[in-house]
């Protein structure tokens, strides 16, 4: 058999690692930003762009889609190559895959800190990236399929099965969530309303960890922990049968972000035993992992790749533990709004996500350049410094989050809450102290590696293409009584298909009844649509990202009621497109914010928060006192609306701006009467009628009985 | 979208749902059964990919 000599793309594979580390610092210094200024809230300047409504989604953005998915087309442009006997299907598919990708990450950058934000989470950037990311994911597609295709190896390898997985879901997940109707170049309207909405994002949401946090980096787990470790993985069955199961059950479990809110009790449960089902794949993974080094860890004493991939495996297995239990709705009870949920996102975005990449690029650099790593020291000490990072991170997060929701739930003798929300807050404060300390010691550690890399890299001479030997494939005859997985192992396109069905499933089912069955949306007759003036300030709201520390939804338990109001009900929010129910409480909920302080507090409080709630740690918004509120964009908006569904009378986008100004002036005529002078166009008195108007909908029925 | 009762109004839309279930069954079942089946022969050869 006449061997094929060709070569490895390894030059397309150093981009991609230093893309992940240019932007990993990035996404992780504005992770470190962002939490500073929760004890520090002057650190934002009275600067729009850097208060930690328009940092946060910076940050989750950098560190998903920059950090996480520049370490993603390392790992898969490596192991993709090597696992299939091939090179890149096209050498210029791989390099506009890659600048499409940092150009998509610039733009988000700067987008975002201008607040053009749909404020929907890890769904921010707008329309127009939206379509570039959708092009730019085509792209690695053909090339990824394309490799697939003219590869030497008939055997699909369990690696494979996830990439494959991961591209066609994240696919699935970015098109249907990313329904949105344009209003302007760069705002758009989700496409979805109120609990519909709620229920897409999180669908969207919790497989954005699933498929692009999870899934890819299982796939680089089986190839580059048996190359490290020199050894096969634990139990090839097993990485079929968890395979399997973890891309069926994890689609299904987004509702369990949801639960206690006024999405349909169906949907809640189906959230939380597929969550908790969810676990046996998941610790497939897991225990297949480290299993793999049984009789071998005296290997992970010598070697830093291997120490970081068993905390990484290690802090997988611990989510996908914890994630499950919060998954629990008594433990949920407890845990929503809280920073518990911080804890728990960075055990596994540190420790799962950080350290696979860490292994992988300390496994990497040094064969690429040919040459060992600069020093095996720094590195462990690299890993030390890590792992207490995470520790630190974590550990004040767990306190406060308990902290947080006993004190939240707790009532006096006499039967009335004891704490008022601002001091659950600055109770906290020394606990946001410390993890900003967890964190700095992560990026430190991460700067030592870059050090070491830069040393390493000098050190040796890059080989920017690997030479390779392999047999060309064989056209294959099905034979008798083989194996069916085999068969599906064979050919790429059914491993597509299939995976894309059985994703597909969960989806549909828990979406189509709440599209279809009227009973799932109960609709009620006091909500009316947002006036004119009130969308503009809900836009406000959404551009500043408000909901990055205010949930707007009452849980049905005692404590809220007494605190907030009523709870929500699913038909108060027909008409928010995006819904803004929020994840959060830093600060209190305000789904019924409406005529609980006279207009002058809201002006007061947003050009000082700590003049109306001393110590409170929100920052000034002083813009918006001083803006001039953008009533040209009135007319569009509303009519987007309209399309949407929201029942404005016929042609209202010429009345709208007519009934805005007579509304505005009626605010600034209440802010004159408590010494508040001021023009009624500018954007404060938007957002004043908006947080006026929420939850006030329903208060009206109340009254009537 | 009107909010109506859509789905009750497909005739024998049960069977949507009966289908689903089967199929499911059915795949995960077939799928214990192979891998419960496959020689270690096979599964040798698979793992050790990565490491050729």
């Amino acid at each position: 058999m006449q061997l094929e000599k060709f070569y490895y793309d390894n030059k397309i594979v150093k981009y991609f690692g230093n893309a992940m580390l240019f932007w990993g610092v990035i996404g992780m210094l504005m992770g470190l930003y962002a939490a500073i200024q929760i004890y520090l809230p002057a650190s934002s300047f009275d600067f729009a762009p850097t208060t930690f409504g328009r940092i946060r989604p910076v940050h989750t953005n950098a560190i998903i889609f920059a950090f996480v998915g520049n370490s993603i087309f390392l790992g898969v442009y490596y192991s993709l190559q090597r696992l299939l006997k091939a090179r890149m299907f096209s050498d210029t598919l791989s390099w506009i895959h890659f600048w499409g990708w940092q150009l998509i990450i610039v733009s988000a950058a700067v987008t975002l800190f201008l607040g053009y934000t749909t404020g929907k989470e890890y769904a921010e950037l707008e329309w127009p990236i939206d379509i570039a990311i959708t092009l730019v994911w085509v792209v690695f597609g053909i090339n990824m399929f394309g490799t697939l295709i003219k590869r030497r190896e008939k055997h699909l390898y369990v690696a494979i099965w996830f990439f494959i997985a991961t591209w066609v879901t994240v696919a699935m997940l970015h098109i249907v969530n990313s329904f949105e109707i344009p209003v302007s170049f760069l705002k758009s309207y989700s496409w979805y309303a109120g609990v519909q909405d709620a229920l897409v994002q999180w669908w969207y949401g919790h497989n954005a960890v699933a498929f692009f946090l999870t899934t890819p980096i299982l796939g680089l787990m089986y190839y580059f922990l048996p190359k490290a470790a020199n050894r096969p993985v634990y139990s090839y069955r097993l990485s079929i049968i968890h395979f399997w199961s973890l891309i069926f059950l994890y689609i299904w479990a987004g509702p369990h972000h949801l639960l206690y809110t006024a999405l349909p009790e169906w949907a809640q449960s189906l959230g939380v035993v597929f969550s908790v089902m969810l676990i046996a794949p998941s610790w497939g993974g897991m225990l297949n992992g480290l299993f793999t080094l049984r009789g071998a860890w005296d290997k992970v004493r010598e070697d830093p790749v291997l120490k970081f991939f068993v905390v990484a495996i290690t802090c997988y297995g611990m989510a996908t533990f914890e994630g499950p239990l919060l998954s629990l709705k008594s433990v949920n009870a407890i845990a929503h709004y809280t920073d518990w949920i911080v804890a728990h996102v960075h055990i596994g975005g540190l420790g799962w996500n950080g350290f696979m990449a860490f292994g992988i690029m300390y496994y990497l650099i040094p064969k690429m350049f040919d040459t060992p790593l600069y020093s095996k020291k720094l590195a462990t000490n690299h890993f030390w410094l890590g792992t207490l990072g995470i520790v630190i991170y974590a550990l004040p997060m767990y306190w406060a989050g308990f902290e947080q929701a006993q004190m939240w739930k707790s009532f006096t003798e006499d039967g009335v809450l004891k704490y008022k929300f601002l001091e659950t807050v600055t109770n906290i404060v020394p606990l946001y102290i410390t993890r900003s300390v967890g964190g700095l010691l992560y990026i430190i550690g991460v700067f030592i590696m870059i050090y070491n890399l830069i040393k390493t890299a000098k050190a040796g001479n890059f080989i920017a293409n690997e030479a390779a030997e392999a047999a060309p494939l064989l056209k294959v005859q099905s034979q008798q009584g083989e194996y069916w997985h085999n068969v599906i192992e064979r050919k790429p396109l059914m491993m597509l298909l299939l995976s894309l069905i059985l994703v597909a499933i969960g989806g549909a089912i828990e979406f189509l009844p709440t599209f279809l069955v009227k009973s799932n949306i109960p609709t009620i007759e006091s909500v009316k649509p947002y006036t004119p003036l009130e969308l503009q300030g809900r836009d406000i709201y959404v551009r500043e990202g408000c909901y990055t520390c205010h949930s707007q939804m009452i849980r049905p338990f005692r404590d809220e009621v007494a605190r907030y109001g009523e709870y929500s009900k699913a038909g108060e929010f027909v008409y928010d497109h995006p819904f803004q129910w929020g994840s959060k409480r830093t600060g209190p909920d305000l789904a019924r914010e409406g005529g609980k302080y006279p207009d002058s507090w809201h002006y007061n409080h947003m050009l000082q928060p700590t003049s109306m709630s001393p110590g409170s740690i929100m920052p000034t918004y002083s813009w918006l006192l001083d803006d001039d509120l953008d009533t040209a964009s009135t007319p569009a908006k509303i009519r987007a609306m309209i399309t949407l569904g929201v029942p404005y009378p016929k042609n209202y986008d010429k009345q709208a701006n007519a009934d805005l100004m007579k509304q505005a002036d009626g605010i600034a005529v209440n802010l004159q009467k408590d010494k508040i002078k001021t023009p009624s166009n500018k954007e404060i008195i938007a957002v004043i009628a908006y947080l006026q108007r929420l939850g006030t909908d329903i208060k009206l029925e109340k009254k009537a009985d | 979208m009107k909010f109506i009762y859509y789905i009750e109004k497909v005739s024998g839309v049960d069977v949507y749902g009966l289908f689903s279930l089967i199929l499911f069954l059915a795949f995960f079942t077939i799928m214990l059964i192979w891998v419960y089946k496959v020689k270690d022969k096979t599964i040798d050869e698979l793992k050790n990919i990565p490491l050729n």
